[in-house]
């Protein structure tokens, strides 16, 4: 049966158009102490008057305006969302009620350490099995999200390198990394050089040897990386780097391979950041929140924000002495709620499931390679790990590319995969199915791609003018770009 | 497994399609050398009850039950119900970052109402997608300021948020940009615009303050805003109570606006997540960090968003992009973007007259036990107090016999006022509790 199907929905205005004033959505409870006048209290010239064009409307319009508009996202729950290199997989409900409960989510980051036991128990249950995960020797739970992870990983090697005398200037990069490494490196002050993958799509051992020099302060890696494949020489390149002294950061984003059959820890890696909110599966929430907890070797563990939870005989505390910390990243202790969720997932998988989640999650991937590799072509031969990579090679020469192949999938029910990326691969199509997906999810996932491919050559304008089956069709992006318009304004 | 949709059969059948013999094949180009020969050493897999249970357990092991007078940048505000409800349909927890704006209205569509208001809250032209809080959003101001002015040096207030103030430090210090300090008045607790006046000079980017300070007290940002222009610096603008934005004058002077909207969305959680906020005036739009949605039509004319100007951004730009920030708060954002919705215009203002009432009596209680409060500014809902006779911690510990968590101990960041607490008071505090509080001023309490 296939999913194509039209169906209706409204039109919905926004909240500031249907405002009317004296339309409420809240109560308050009577004050119990007596009213102050608040041009009295602060000084007349420290008030607001109105707040211009805040909106006005009730409890049951906002209900349904939040509901309509949630209609018109896809999302994990609906579907497949195949996007490479983001690990799209279901967020168990049980997370969003744990984190919930009175006491955890109430908690406030300054109550006394006595009164926050349990808080602190979560953090350092999370950060010793992250730690056996990752087979690293210390964790921080801090940073806010993966890019926060690569900053405070890129400053505990400045840090580290700074206390041996010289923090260098240079950071490698892999052509085929995602955009936050360099954007990362730049803002931890690092001059970013980077560095040819070879026909293999892996790093050439020979361009990283000829890069090295004594100012390369770190080599990024994505593993596996963004083509989906295993770095094999990687041992190898931690060795050309710790043999100048240089160190291996490793960008965890694609973890959800390796979890349980592989630690980087074992491959040389010094300092590594990991997705929760990809391979612990908490929500990703339209863009956030997430958390990117950062694993270090031992010789870096001195230089983790501030503060560190330790075990105590008397329970756990807060250390704030550590006089070679690079400080903090973040106020209090990271995003807590999110910790909360994947810890969570890591206890509802146990050490086994989170193994055999791995196993399906590559399974899935070479599923879908196997049923895609005979209309689309694959630029690389080497064994996919938790995704697989095709690009558009075969379709443009019908004059269709990777991005209308994605709008079009849009019209047979499913999100897109990653269009375009990495850009060591011309017109990429980037495929990661993730565990949580059915054998019929994919087989019609397959069935709709291949439909594709044979559109292409029958219709191909029927591609190019997709979606069509979407209440919203293209939008002018051009436009938005060119005249932005951010906020709404009266007329 | 529950959350493998997968019969040994399929998986068998799988397996087979790919090739492979067994599941172990799927991981042969890992060297088998860097293959784990462990397990991990993680307990078999729970069931639902027992991983409840398990956090159960841990919130026992936590404050339930008390009422609290902490706020310093994590405040206890009451969240209608609503909030979740949206909040935890799957269309928007399960989705990813907008990018296929097609199918993506719902979160585009709530995000351009969240700029929306948090530009019209804060008197700002336009507002961003969200920071991750308002510590990190406050060192992204301040190098959108070195970026907008070409100049380094930065003057920080000493009242801003310390934990603010210390992510600040982590990140400049790095880039080698220079932070200087500005001092409070003692007597008023806010910004001495005369150490503001000296340190002022041709090569500061930006002037960074934070309004109502770390000590609860509103700053003269017209006065500062004067100062700082005048040198060709501009001013930064941090909050981290958005709940005082309902009744103060929005920081219109500010060149950007850099706060944490916790109040309005999430509960205080430990510290995170909450959701931080950027705003600015339209000429510094370019060089702003993070998302930005914007309207536009789609291909039959009709009203639609997407993301854009993205040219700022990691994705595109790589090395050179504003900022690295990729994730951000995009849940969070929806929460606040509810409650404000739900809230409206009168209900922020009600809202923020409320806690001005709250914070005011509670003060006063205090000060008829015998405290003193050091500092003669305006404040908002929270103030710095100073017990007589009585440690700050002693009274505290006091407090806590009778199930209530005093104010934060301020040596812990200002050694000069290690004799003093900085208490808030929300509208979730009751009469009865703030009475209770107060009596630990005086010692009467179980005594």
């Amino acid at each position: 049966m296939s999913r194509v199907r039209q169906h209706q929905t409204q039109d919905e205005a926004l909240l500031f158009e249907q405002s009317s004033p004296g339309k409420i959505g809240y109560q308050l409870p009577p004050l119990d102490v007596p009213p102050v006048d608040a041009e009295k209290a602060l000084g007349p010239e420290l008030v607001r008057d109105d707040i211009d064009g805040f909106p006005e409307v009730s409890e049951v319009e906002v209900i349904r305006h939040f509901t309509r508009l949630s209609s018109w996202n896809y999302a994990i729950d609906l579907g497949l969302y195949p996007l490479g290199s983001c690990t799209m997989k279901y967020n168990p409900r049980l997370n969003e009620a744990v984190a919930r409960i009175d006491g955890i989510a109430g908690a406030h980051p300054y109550q006394p350490e006595a009164l926050a036991q349990g808080l602190l128990r979560i953090n350092r249950t999370l950060e010793t099995y992250l730690a056996d995960i990752t087979g690293m020797d210390a964790v921080t739970l801090q940073p806010a999200a993966g890019a926060h992870g690569e900053l405070t990983g890129l400053l505990l090697i400045r840090a580290y390198l700074e206390a041996q005398g010289d923090a260098r200037q240079v950071v490698l990069i892999p052509d085929s990394a995602h955009g936050t490494n360099p954007a990362t490196a730049a803002i931890a002050g690092y001059q970013v050089v980077e560095i040819k993958s070879n026909d293999r799509g892996m790093i050439d051992l020979p361009a990283l040897r000829a890069a090295m020099h004594g100012g390369v302060a770190a080599l990024m890696v994505t593993n596996p990386n963004t083509v989906g494949i295993f770095e094999q020489d990687i041992a190898t390149v931690a060795a050309v780097l710790h043999e100048r002294g240089a160190q291996l950061y490793m960008d965890g984003a694609n973890m959800n391979a390796l979890v349980g059959v592989a630690r980087p820890g074992d491959f040389g890696v010094d300092v590594m950041h990991l997705n929760l909110h990809k391979t612990f599966s908490t929500p990703h929430g339209g863009g956030g929140p997430g958390a990117g907890p950062v694993a270090v070797r031992s010789h870096l563990e001195p230089f983790l924000p501030l503060p560190r939870v330790q075990e105590t005989g008397g329970g756990l505390r807060f250390d704030w002495h550590r006089p070679l910390s690079i400080g903090r990243v973040r106020a209090f202790y990271g995003n807590f709620g999110v910790l909360v969720r994947a810890l969570a997932y890591i206890l509802a998988h146990g050490g086994d499931g989170l193994r055999n989640a791995t196993v399906d999650a590559v399974l899935n991937a070479n599923y879908v390679r196997r049923g895609l590799e005979s209309h689309y072509h694959l630029p690389y031969g080497a064994p996919s790990m938790h995704e697989c990579i095709f690009s558009d090679a075969r379709q443009a020469r019908h004059g269709v590319r990777t991005g209308e192949i994605a709008k079009r999938l849009i019209d047979y029910g499913f999100h897109p995969y990653t269009v375009s990326f990495p850009l060591i691969v011309r017109g990429a199509l980037m495929i990661e199915p993730t565990e949580t997906e059915s054998k019929r999810e994919l087989d019609e996932f397959i069935a709709a791609m291949q439909a594709i491919a044979g559109e292409v050559e029958s219709d191909r304008d029927l591609v190019r003018r997709a979606p069509a089956t979407t209440r919203t069709s293209r939008v002018d992006e051009t436009r938005a770009a060119r005249r932005p318009v951010l906020i709404w304004q009266s007329e | 497994m529950r959350y493998l949709p997968k019969s040994p059969t399929e998986r068998a059948a799988m397996l087979a399609a790919v090739g492979l013999e067994s599941a172990e094949d799927l991981f042969a180009s890992i060297p088998a050398g860097l293959r784990s020969r462990e397990p991990l050493a993680i307990p078999p897999g729970q069931s639902e009850f027992e991983i409840s249970e398990y956090f159960q357990a841990r919130a026992r092991e936590s404050a339930r039950g008390y009422a609290c007078f902490l706020g310093a940048g994590a405040y206890g505000h009451y969240r209608p119900v609503v909030i979740d409800s949206i909040a935890t349909r799957g269309e928007f927890l399960t989705a990813y970052t907008p990018y296929q704006a097609e199918i993506s209205q719902g979160v585009l569509t709530t995000i351009f109402e969240f700029q929306t208001m948090v530009a019209q809250l804060t008197g700002m032209d336009v507002a961003n997608a969200s920071m991750y809080d308002g510590s990190t959003a406050v060192p992204e101001a301040g190098m959108m300021a070195v970026r907008i002015t070409r100049r380094e040096r930065l003057l920080v207030a000493r009242a801003l948020h310390p934990e603010y103030r210390q992510v600040l430090d982590t990140y400049y210090r790095r880039q080698d940009l220079p932070v200087e300090t500005l001092a409070y008045d003692p007597d008023s607790g806010r910004l001495d615009l005369q150490d503001l006046e000296a340190r002022l000079s041709g090569d500061i980017a930006a002037v960074v303050i934070q309004s109502p300070n770390f000590f609860g007290i509103v700053e003269r940002v017209q006065e500062v805003a004067e100062l700082a222009h005048r040198h060709g610096a501009l001013l930064v603008v941090a909050f981290s109570e958005a709940a005082s934005l309902g009744v103060l004058a929005p920081p219109r002077e500010a060149d950007i606006v850099a706060g944490e909207l916790q109040s309005f969305a999430h509960p205080p959680s430990f510290g995170g997540p909450y959701v931080g906020i950027l705003a600015t005036k339209k000429r510094y739009v370019r060089q702003m960090p993070g998302r930005l949605v914007g309207q536009s039509v789609d291909s039959r004319g009709r009203r639609a968003y997407c993301l854009t100007l993205a040219t700022r951004e990691q994705h595109i730009r790589r090395a050179r992009a504003t900022s690295n920030i990729c994730t951000n708060q995009a849940l969070v954002a929806l929460m606040a973007t509810v409650y404000m919705a739900l809230m409206g215009k009168r209900g922020l203002r009600e809202l923020a007259e409320q806690n001005l009432a709250k914070a005011r009596f509670l003060a006063g209680a205090i000060r008829a036990a015998g405290a003193s409060l050091p500092f003669s500014g305006p404040f908002f809902n929270e103030f710095v107090v100073r017990p007589a006779g009585r440690a700050p911690g002693a009274v505290n510990d006091l407090a806590l016999r009778s199930k209530i968590i005093g104010g934060l101990e301020l040596g812990r960041f200002f050694p000069e006022l290690g004799d003093a607490l900085l208490v808030c008071a929300t509208e979730t505090a009751t009469r009865k509790s703030m009475e209770d509080y107060a009596r630990c001023f005086r010692g009467a309490v179980n005594e």
